[in-house]
């Protein structure tokens, strides 16, 4: 692997590689994981917020003993109209390694043809968040042994979700049996689906009842209340699709039920300390996760 | 009936008495069995391509051993580049590109739809990186009915990209 870019340029086996390199880190002393990318610098170029994946490719890359150049968009001459070629030229002449969040979709493809070093999508507008993917996967297989005939339920706003599209082209490499639960607006594009149970021949089912008997993991994600016109409709619909501890009374004791963070309505704090709530525990494999993808980019 | 702007037809007096005529064309391209109500979007696309200048007929809704009806473009003094042709395979994949050379056809081809159209085409996608900054579009065919942005990773009809 010498680009991330995307989780459809990856084959099982690159996937199973990365997770594989991600439990090796989990585990490898620090002291040892410090020496893997020594002498190397990692620049992160975020020019959009971020929390959780900015902070945690900053720890993936110092564990790992590399040197870090963060980029300030708004201090630099991106503020003057530079474009994003020439700032990625010029910052591939300086560092070993580029992770780039940006809003426009494909802006890390166009990158990662510029880029001599490797880029690691951090997200790309609605597109791709391959890490996350990653990420996700990891925390399944680790939580469950497998992933492979897993009960999976993905839930929330799967139309403008990129997560969940991206994680259902995951699920669907690895055979998982997927159920989306979505308000009947709020859909996954069916070519989306159809292309992917066409490409891994897997089950997936479409509700808009949230049922959980039997499932093994509950994938949430929000309602984008921002893109509906009528806000109340986007409140009554976040209503309707809420896990609170009502919702889960009769689910699985062993449900994992994850979330790829900021959580706002749609999981009550309630729910963080009931022992089936993982989605901290899910932010927290975003490290080993990285460190793996920056480890094997760099070994290219 | 032909809609182009030239005197490529004669209008008879007596509209019923004679059959519509259009002319031959000596050298040049005739674009056969576009599906009919698609030989317009042929002929913007043409037009977008190639100056105003050269002389275009289209016949719509001509009757067709194979489709029934379908439509004719003519076009003089040009003969199309694969990449034109690309493009009118997203909305004529039926179409025939017959090349004309001293009033006979010298060469003849199915258009067809390639598996990627690089530089070509315009993402419709306004969030898309190649909207932005000056990245050759790429489209990666995945069936007959969509076509990827191989960077927004979009799906789009071919009639949508045309």
């Amino acid at each position: 692997m010498h680009d991330l870019v995307s989780i459809r340029d990856l084959g099982k086996k690159d996937v199973e590689a990365v997770l594989s390199e991600a439990a090796r880190m989990e585990k490898m002393p620090p002291k040892k994981s410090g020496e893997l990318l020594r002498g190397k610098l990692v620049s992160t170029m975020f020019f959009e917020p971020s929390t959780r994946t900015n902070m945690s490719f900053q720890a993936a890359a110092k564990r790992l003993g590399a040197k870090l150049m963060t980029f300030y968009p708004s201090v630099s001459s991106t503020a003057k109209g530079e474009t994003l070629g020439d700032t990625i030229r010029m910052i591939d002449g300086y560092v070993d390694a580029i992770v780039l969040r940006h809003p426009y979709e494909g802006a890390a493809r166009y990158a990662a043809d510029l880029a001599e070093h490797p880029v690691i999508n951090a997200g790309d507008g609605g597109n791709q968040h391959p890490t996350q993917t990653l990420l996700d996967l990891y925390t399944i297989k680790k939580l469950k042994g497998k992933i492979s005939g897993l009960r999976v339920s993905l839930m929330g706003d799967l139309k403008h979700a990129r997560t969940m599209r991206s994680l259902l082209y995951g699920l669907g490499m690895f055979g998982a049996d997927v159920n989306l639960v979505s308000p009947s607006a709020l859909r996954m594009d069916e070519e989306v689906i159809r292309e992917t149970k066409g490409m891994f021949g897997i089950n997936v089912s479409q509700t808009s009842d949230i049922n959980l008997k039997g499932v093994d993991v509950l994938y949430v994600c929000r309602i984008q209340k921002e893109r509906f016109q009528d806000k109340y409709e986007g409140e009554k619909m976040q209503k309707e699709f809420r896990v609170d501890l009502e919702a889960l009374r009769g689910a699985p004791e062993d449900l994992a039920i994850l979330h790829p963070l900021p959580k706002v309505e749609e999981i009550p704090p309630e729910v963080d300390s009931d022992p089936r709530a993982k989605y901290f525990e899910q932010a927290k494999n975003g490290v080993p996760v990285r460190m793996a993808v920056l480890y094997l980019a760099s070994k290219g | 009936m032909c809609l182009c702007a030239w005197p490529c037809f004669t209008l008879p007096q007596k509209v019923d008495a004679m059959p519509l005529m259009v002319e031959k064309i000596s050298e040049g391209t005739v674009i056969d069995h576009i599906k009919a109500g698609a030989g317009m979007k042929v002929l913007a696309i043409l037009s977008d391509a190639y100056p105003l200048s050269k002389m275009a007929a289209l016949i719509m809704n001509a009757h067709s051993r194979k489709f029934g009806r379908k439509d004719i473009v003519k076009i003089e003094g040009v003969f199309l580049d694969e990449k034109i042709a690309n493009r009118i395979s997203l909305v004529a994949p039926s179409a025939t590109i017959n090349m004309i050379r001293n009033s006979k056809v010298s060469g003849k081809r199915q258009v067809k739809m390639p598996d990627t159209l690089t530089g070509i085409l315009k993402c419709p996608n306004p969030m898309c990186i190649t909207n932005l900054e000056r990245a050759e579009t790429s489209f990666l065919r995945v069936n007959d009915r969509h076509l990827r942005c191989r960077h927004c990773e979009r799906l789009f009809s071919p009639e949508e990209l045309a």
